[in-house]
């Protein structure tokens, strides 16, 4: 039996990623996983605030960490890399005296204790399971080669996250696979791609995320999939600007995983919201003879 | 009773901190104190001859000595009051640098607290009694765990000082690590060259009896007179039998057992004999990939066999040997990399450990001494070496320096560039530590004038390209990210304990250290004993090490092991519990949580059953003592009256009014 999961989108799955919430939720349903996404949530502390004051992030995320509680829920899921940081840092800090003291005293409702928060991919990992999705599959992805990449923070620090390995994690591979896809032995899953460079170093990222492209387009693969809204963003959207910069022309769509995942458990395009891609995956999904 | 105090100054250790002569001062009104003065330095020569002459010159029955740790000194000062013709257990030593004058500042409290710590001693020698150890027979024969090199070297120089010596290996072959080893350095000469002949000393020494392919499965006993349980393992050969032909192995038709003497390179039979040089040079068969033994269908060697050797029903046997010491040599395992991801360990066949490198340089190695890529055959013309995989790192658990991977990564790379000419050699490092003779003058030569390319800098990631594999790093002195493509990539990876080495300590009832090494009894000044008395250290089991250092340390622990027994006769330690017969009402709780199986159940004259302590393998722990509901359990020298009164001294002080 899977333990209810509270689920907390963040503010990138109501604006920039809404597919990656959609597709997301989709394949949960699909796969038996509750998610009940907690009432009235705010922000998780994570960017800005996190870098002015760690206590008042650590409040920030603590609220939506003792909402979850109070509803009665064992853990939190979250999709994005970056509010699952703040959320399990939060909760580790809850779980010692002075620091929920400190952060207490910032909420109106006070949070007695950490609760367990889980990316996206561990949960559909380890609540679903490649067996399970395998068994699910409809519409195998087969003769689609993907590279996964899972950016620089979903599995780090270690310490902190705690989930698969952090240096070659394997996880949304053996999702992949499951699903009939050709997974790539892709050398640089946990590189950075530079997307929070993007305004004041924009050499850097074209290095950065030029060098992820090049490897994926090298290994010949169709598509890349990816866990992270801004990842996707800087690696999709930015890929003419990139490609401009190495004089290399790319077309590699980037979906998220749950996109793939959720075509491979025949969910229609519009409930994955493959429309919202910068770049055209028609051509890598007519491979699929599922039609451009 | 007369009693003498001495409080030391220790220089300014203790007087910077603690004012020693009101300490003194103070001590002269204390029950049966006769003299009290302090002095500089207590335990030099002047210092102990103030003791002797004191207790002549006042009539002394003991003497307290107000310093440094028990651990530093005490025997030194119980020979001194022996000396003064007194019982060396009618005295006391109160710690006042390392638990006063080191950790407080405050002079007028340290004072106070040193003259507390004073009065307890006094207040402790007052009912201290006269106690004399025991003489007892030791059985002059010798116990070496390990084959390697260091246990080599220990069991020869016991067995050539007159010991009899028992070899315990576990696998099937003496050598250990040296045994693989293509060439050592500094001196790039041939490893079986410098060990073959010391194994086949250890074969032909008539005092050496060697238990190959065995274990010790228990040790009971004490120093003098330990008695070893040693496990046998079924080796489905008769060794009396085999002469080591290898018709056997021709034609054994099970070619997928592992080979850990190549490191796994290369696929072994079922049956084997780890090396051509092996001691013993006998045949085992591993039953986990035997066709007979799994399946019932084969009987090949049995039937090639010329000697009749194969016996397919052999079971473990044990064996017990009785001895008066132990030397642990069981030294080291290396890292396992696949724990790095990022370095592809296990993942690309081109990426491969040190230790596989060199038996790939062995001319007796799996591919005749070629160096080549293990993907396809290929001659590498570029060679990346990656220190300390392994070492040096917190986040993995492994913060210590594995001290000889910089060592053997540039003999590698001096060798890569003997076997190819013109090879491109790297060697990422964080630092190089070469503090051995002639070792930094042999780092020089790799960079110098073998053109080795040495990046100081971690790699970050190692992945392939086409077929070859890029190794992405930093070059911390060019503070920039540097790319290397290699042919071949070897993992210079670390040392880690022995597996077992944890089992192994509970049986010797030693410590080991956080890392899994076995601990010395004081790093300094105990560096081959241990805490169990008769139990020595040799080699890499007590810390990575290298040849020379492993050799050192287990002639060391052999010269150890010969003094023991040089008297003939061992002395007890009188400090160790007592039973009243007449308090003890036989539940035999203290025989029940005794760690040390020190305590046996005893039918008095009564017929009653009562608890007995064996004076020789009681530590002197107290377990029992505190267990005792009757109190009938005392610690010879640590009763329930001494402590006791120690804290009734300590709590007739005042407690000092705080800031
Ligand atoms: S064939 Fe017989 S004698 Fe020869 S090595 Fe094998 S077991 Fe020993
Ligand atoms: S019986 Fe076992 S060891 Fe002997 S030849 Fe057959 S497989 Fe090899």
């Amino acid at each position: 039996m899977s333990p209810a999961f509270a689920y907390y989108p963040g503010c990138s799955l109501e604006g920039t990623a809404v597919e990656y919430d959609r597709s997301g939720r989709a394949c949960c349903a699909v796969l038996g996983i509750e998610l009940t996404e907690i009432p009235d949530w705010s922000c998780c502390g994570s960017s800005p605030a996190h870098a002015v004051d760690t206590v008042l992030s650590g409040a920030l995320a603590a609220r939506n960490l003792g909402l979850a509680r109070q509803g009665g829920f064992g853990g939190v899921v979250t999709p994005c890399p970056n509010c699952l940081v703040n959320l399990r840092t939060a909760s580790r800090d809850l779980d010692d005296p002075d620091r929920r003291a400190r952060i207490n005293a910032l909420l109106s409702t006070p949070c007695e204790g950490g609760l367990p928060a889980v990316s996206l991919l561990q949960a559909l990992h380890e609540q679903a399971g490649p067996a399970a999705l395998a068994a699910a599959v409809v519409r195998p992805l087969a003769g689609l080669k993907v590279a996964p990449y899972y950016g620089c923070i979903l599995h780090r620090p270690p310490g902190l996250m705690a989930f698969d390995d952090p240096e070659n994690p394997v996880a949304m591979d053996q999702l992949l696979e499951a699903a009939g896809a050709e997974v790539v032995a892709f050398p640089f899953k946990t590189e950075c791609c530079g997307a929070s460079y993007g305004v004041p170093r924009k050499d850097l990222v074209m290095e950065l995320s030029g060098r992820l492209l090049e490897a994926a387009a090298d290994l010949g693969a169709d598509a890349l999939a990816v866990a992270c809204p801004l990842c996707q963003m800087n690696l999709d959207l930015r890929q003419d600007q990139i490609a401009a910069s190495r004089r290399r022309a790319f077309g590699i769509p980037v979906f998220y995983f749950t996109q793939l995942l959720g075509l491979a458990l025949g969910l229609g395009r519009a409930d994955l919201g493959l429309d919202r891609l910068v770049v055209d995956p028609g051509p890598a999904l007519r491979k699929l003879g599922t039609g451009g | 009773m007369r009693l003498g105090v001495f409080v030391c100054h220790c220089g300014s250790n203790i007087a910077a901190t603690v004012d020693c002569a009101a300490v003194a001062e103070a001590a002269r009104a204390m029950p049966d104190v006769a003299f009290a003065a302090d002095s500089i330095y207590t335990c030099s020569e002047p210092g102990q001859e103030a003791i002797v002459a004191a207790v002549a010159e006042h009539g002394l029955d003991g003497v307290v000595v107000a310093s440094c740790s028990p651990r530093m000194h005490e025997r030194t000062f119980r020979r001194t009051v022996a000396r003064a013709g007194l019982n060396p257990y009618m005295f006391e030593m109160a710690n006042i640098r390392e638990h006063v004058s080191w950790v407080g500042r405050d002079k007028e409290r340290n004072t106070a607290k040193a003259t507390d710590l004073v009065r307890m001693a006094v207040e402790k020698l007052r009912r201290n009694r006269p106690l004399t150890p025991r003489e007892f027979p030791a059985t002059r024969r010798v116990l070496v765990i390990g084959g390697g090199v260091a246990g080599i070297q220990a069991a020869l120089d016991c067995a050539d000082g007159g010991l009899e010596v028992v070899l315990v290996e576990r696998t099937a072959s003496i050598g250990g690590k040296m045994a693989q080893l293509d060439k050592t350095f500094p001196t790039v000469d041939c490893s079986s060259c410098v060990l073959g002949p010391r194994m086949v000393d250890v074969a032909q020494h008539p005092d050496i009896t060697l238990y190959a392919y065995s274990e010790v499965a228990a040790v009971s006993g004490w120093v003098g007179n330990f008695e070893v349980s040693i496990r046998r393992k079924a080796t489905y050969v008769d060794w009396n039998k085999c002469t080591g032909c290898g018709e056997c192995i021709k034609k054994c038709p099970a070619k997928d057992a592992p080979d850990p003497f190549n490191a796994g390179l290369a696929p072994a039979r079922a049956i084997n004999i780890p090396f051509p040089q092996a001691i013993p040079k006998k045949a085992v068969i591993n039953a986990a990939h035997c066709k007979q033994l799994t399946t019932g269908k084969c009987g090949v060697c049995a039937k090639v066999c010329p000697s009749g050797a194969i016996d397919y029903a052999m079971t473990d046997t044990t064996v017990t040997e009785k001895v008066g010491a132990v030397i642990v040599a069981t030294g080291y395992e290396l890292f396992d990399p696949t724990v790095y991801g990022q370095y592809g360990g296990g993942r690309y066949p081109d990426v491969i450990t040190s230790m596989q490198y060199e038996r790939m340089l062995s001319a007796s190695g799996p591919t005749g001494g070629h160096v080549v890529r293990p993907s396809d055959g290929r001659e590498p013309q570029s060679v990346v070496f990656i220190q300390c995989v392994g070492s040096r790192d917190r986040h993995i658990g492994r913060p210590y320096c594995s001290g000889f991977c910089c060592m053997y990564t540039a003999k590698q790379a001096i060798l890569t560039r003997d076997h190819v000419p013109g090879a491109q050699t790297y060697v990422f490092y964080m630092d190089i530590r070469s503090p051995g003779k002639g070792y930094d003058e042999f780092i020089r030569r790799a960079m110098e004038e073998y053109g080795v390319r040495y990046v100081r800098g971690r790699v970050s990631r190692i992945f392939p390209k086409g077929d070859r594999l890029v190794v992405r790093g930093a070059d911390t002195l060019m503070a920039a990210q540097v790319q290397v493509e290699a042919d071949l990539v070897v993992l210079a990876v670390g040392a880690e304990h022995a597996p077992g080495a944890q089992e192994l300590a509970a049986t010797l009832r030693v410590s080991i250290d956080e890392h899994g090494f076995f601990l010395e009894g004081h790093p300094k000044l105990k560096p081959v004993e241990t805490n169990t008395a008769g139990v020595y250290l040799a080699g890499a089991c007590q810390g990575p090490k290298d040849i020379p250092a492993s050799v050192s340390q287990a002639s060391a622990a052999a010269a150890k092991v010969l003094g023991l027994f040089a008297r003939g006769t061992l002395a007890s330690d009188p400090q160790v519990a007592l039973v009243d017969p007449r308090r003890c009402v036989g539940c035999l709780k203290c025989l029940k949580t005794c760690p040390f199986g020190a305590i046996r159940e005893e039918q008095g004259r009564d017929g009653a059953v009562r608890a007995l302590v064996v004076e020789t393998v009681c530590q002197g722990c107290g377990v029992c003592c505190v267990t005792c509901p009757q109190g009938a359990v005392q610690l010879q020298h640590f009763t329930d009256d001494q402590i006791l009164a120690e804290v009734e001294a300590l709590c007739r002080t005042p407690l000092p009014t705080c800031g």
